[in-house]
């Protein structure tokens, strides 16, 4: 047992919570969210400096082939600082291609992600899936040496920013079915594929995708032919366990604000924080993030170790499960702790509520990972 | 990072959990999983076993018979304790009073008591809690008066865990004078439980057993040897064992084995035509539960991961004894929950009982178990530690 990060982990992560902290203060975030991109071009080509955009690429294709563990670390630095760029999207998109893809797929994709040239999204939440990957109506009609794709996508996280979309539809089976789901590389541009873009709760650029008669080349299949409900399933653990990590990041923000906050704050002439009241709930709030913390590095270690899918997926719930509790407790009551400041849009703590609600439901509420962990998966 | 053990952990777990095996009578084990209360012979048969192993006192340094072990070879040992269902090592002489001997006893108080309480030769109670002094340790009453040699002891502790079976107690008395500042005049004295002047009472709780007791001092006369550290610094040495509690109050093995049994008890009986555990709204609190105290194993494990530089435990503690007695409550709570309304029969004026021993002991086990968020420092005062030594607020 050893939970101190490796060297390269240590380094890695303070680069990146320098640059951070640097370039992504609030006031520079506040621009970043105004901005029509939704994302700075700048930070994203400085991520990609920093290699932690090809950090769990293979090295084949100018990655460093690490893991969930080594971006762990960055995770939390970005939930600290509640980065807005398209980053798990991306990674999560270029993960699709990484383990599913063909060499052709992987060679002309990967390098460009790594070197921040080029931005990737999934898109497979529908209007009916909820968080059920294998729920996918869009249908791939067979066309010649094409797939001919209609359906629409909810809430695509990224999708704005995206160069390419990775889709979900349904190349078999009925519309729940595990088998007969395919994925595909999308150009968002082709002929066919209408973005509408919306900015997301906590400030991410999401929207919907509509497919309208969208030809894709044989040649975009990730994987097999309706093979490709367990590799999504299996990335989408991988990003799980990600955005576990980067809950701890900004669960950390929360609380350390709100300490400040109690110490600072006086009211009948004393700081409130020499109040029992808010003191007993702090430490609640403090002891739920240690509890996340234990969770979202269990979960990165188990996707890593790459162990059989029913044990994969059981401790990816698992720790989901004691992270949606946490983001729920610890954003609710540091809101509550500032009084009517927490509610103010020019405080970061409303920013770190936002993003900790939509971590909660993120790939999964915890109502979600609970039944999942009873039906094994 | 890496959350497996390591390979010399490994083999240490393997060595603990084969000598349990092996040694840990079997009837024993079958009281603990059964929630009997244990005698103080059976305790004492325990304490032997791992006496002679050389076991018993982990955490002792190595030339009173410590093991020299490392805090998380420590850990997995008590862990495997309490999964195998092995009798509780009963704290108050070997991580309470020992502790305090080796830090503030003078040698010949090391060497009359120590070797003692490494063998079980006495069985120790605390002598703390007074009518008026929960939490408010500090405001305690008892008084101890110098006459020559001698201290004489008058006042009453209460809430005594096993003070019925016990040879010792150490106390905490007044021997200030009364105007001064609660914490200072306090001092902390061995005293042998067959004084004259010593009277015990039971305390019958709701679960229905005996546990702890009312202590009374009357006149009782204390050789000066058996002060330990100062006059008037007892408040150091309550303090000092304060920050010397257990790494295993969360308790982890026991929970862990006590959330398998739930698993398949709960599987076991039936709501509706199928198994309990198949109903969302029961399997979702267990599935909580589970989570949380996944969670909790790893935390604890984080924690002893930062002491690795000799660091002493801080309000870490804190934080296990709250969320792990809260675990340990949530189990006893979902167990008689799972039973439904079999757990309403408890206990039968004779024999035969018409129904089964285990569902009868699993209410009187939830009653019990409140006790944990309120003993060892309710968990109001843990967090008020926290708030104050980690938070510093």
């Amino acid at each position: 047992m050893n939970f101190e990060p490796t060297e390269e982990q240590r380094l890695l992560a303070e680069s990146v919570k320098r640059f951070l902290a640097r370039e992504y203060a609030f006031e520079a975030r506040q621009r970043i969210l105004a901005s029509a991109e939704g994302m700075s071009a700048a930070v994203w080509s400085e991520l990609a400096a920093m290699g932690v955009l090809g950090l769990a690429l293979p090295a084949e294709h100018g990655g460093f082939g690490g893991g969930a563990l080594d971006l762990m670390v960055v995770m939390e630095a970005m939930g600290e600082a509640l980065v807005v760029e398209p980053f798990l999207a991306t990674v999560l998109g270029a993960q699709l291609v990484a383990r599913g893809g063909s060499p052709a797929q992987r060679e002309a994709l990967l390098p460009r992600v790594a070197e921040g040239k080029l931005k990737l999204a999934v898109a497979s939440t529908e209007a009916a899936s909820r968080y059920d990957l294998a729920r996918v109506s869009t249908r791939a009609r067979r066309d010649g040496n094409a797939y001919v794709l209609e359906g629409e996508k909810l809430a695509v996280t990224g999708g704005p920013q995206a160069e390419r979309l990775i889709v979900t539809a349904r190349t078999g089976g009925e519309v729940a079915d595990r088998t007969g789901v395919s994925l595909f590389i999308v150009d968002p541009h082709a002929p066919g594929v209408r973005r509408t873009d919306a900015h997301g709760l906590d400030g991410q650029r999401t929207g919907s995708v509509r497919l309208e008669g969208v030809r894709v080349a044989d040649a975009d299949l990730v994987g097999g032919e309706g093979a490709g409900f367990e590799l999504l399933d299996e990335v989408i653990d991988f990003g799980t366990a990600l955005v576990c990590a980067e809950a701890v990041g900004a669960l950390g923000f929360a609380n350390d604000t709100t300490l400040e906050y109690l110490k600072t704050r006086r009211q009948f002439g004393v700081p409130i924080g020499s109040f029992q009241a808010l003191q007993h709930r702090m430490v609640d709030m403090v002891i739920e993030a240690e509890q996340a913390r234990s969770m979202a590095s269990l979960a990165c270690a188990r996707v890593d170790a790459r162990p059989a899918a029913g044990e994969r997926r059981r401790m990816v719930s698992l720790a989901k499960v004691k992270v949606a509790d946490a983001c729920r407790l610890v954003s609710q009551e540091s809101v509550q702790l500032h009084g009517g400041m927490g509610m103010s849009d020019e405080l970061k703590v409303s920013h770190a509520f936002r993003r900790l609600t939509v971590i909660a439901q993120q790939f999964g509420d915890a109502d979600h990972h609970l039944e999942r962990v009873a039906s094994g998966g | 990072m890496d959350l497996n053990d390591a390979p010399d952990e490994i083999a240490f777990r393997d060595e603990v959990r084969a000598w349990l095996r092996d040694n840990l009578p079997a009837e024993l084990r079958e009281k603990t999983v059964a929630y009997d209360h244990f005698t103080r012979e059976e305790l004492l048969r325990w304490h032997g076993i791992l006496a002679r192993k050389g076991w018993v006192a982990p955490a002792w340094p190595k030339e009173w018979g410590g093991t020299g072990w490392t805090p998380v070879q420590r850990y997995i040992f008590e862990e495997e304790c309490g999964y195998a269902g092995a009798p509780p090592l009963v704290p108050f002489g070997l991580a309470m009073c020992a502790p305090v001997l080796i830090r503030f006893g003078t040698p010949e108080q090391k060497a009359r008591f120590l070797p003692r309480i490494f063998n079980g030769d006495d069985f120790w109670c605390q002598g703390y809690s007074e009518p008026g002094s929960g939490s408010d340790l500090a405001s305690l009453k008892t008084r101890a008066v110098r006459d020559g040699g001698h201290y004489v002891v008058n006042g009453q502790k209460t809430w005594t865990t096993l003070a019925h079976y016990a040879d010792w107690i150490f106390c905490l008395v007044r021997t200030g004078a009364a105007d001064e500042k609660k914490q200072e005049g306090i001092s902390f004295l061995l005293v042998d439980m067959k004084s004259p002047g010593i009277t015990v009472r039971p305390l019958r709780l709701m679960d229905g057993g005996h546990e702890v007791n009312e202590v009374f001092f009357d006149d009782v006369r204390v050789p000066v040897e058996q002060r330990v550290h100062d006059e008037g610094a007892g408040w150091t040495v309550a303090k000092f064992l304060l920050g010397h509690e257990r790494m295993n109050t969360a308790r982890i093995g026991t929970s862990r084995r006590e959330l398998e049994r739930l698993k398949a008890y709960a599987a076991a009986q039936v709501k509706d035509g199928r198994p309990l555990m198949e109903d969302a709204r029961f399997r979702d609190k267990v599935t909580r539960l589970e989570a949380e105290l996944t969670a909790l194993a790893i935390t604890n494990l984080r924690f002893l991961d930062q002491l690795r530089g000799g660091r002493p435990p801080g309000p870490e503690i804190s934080m296990l004894k709250i969320r792990g007695t809260e675990i340990q409550q949530r189990l006893t709570e979902l167990m008689m929950a799972a039973a439904g309304p079999l757990a309403q029969p408890v206990s039968s004026p004779g024999e035969p009982r018409d129904f089964d021993l285990f569902t009868a002991g699993l209410a009187p086990r939830y009653c019990n178990f409140r006790k944990t968020s309120i003993y060892a420092g309710s968990n109001e005062i843990q967090r008020n530690i926290i708030a104050r030594m980690a938070l510093g607020l």
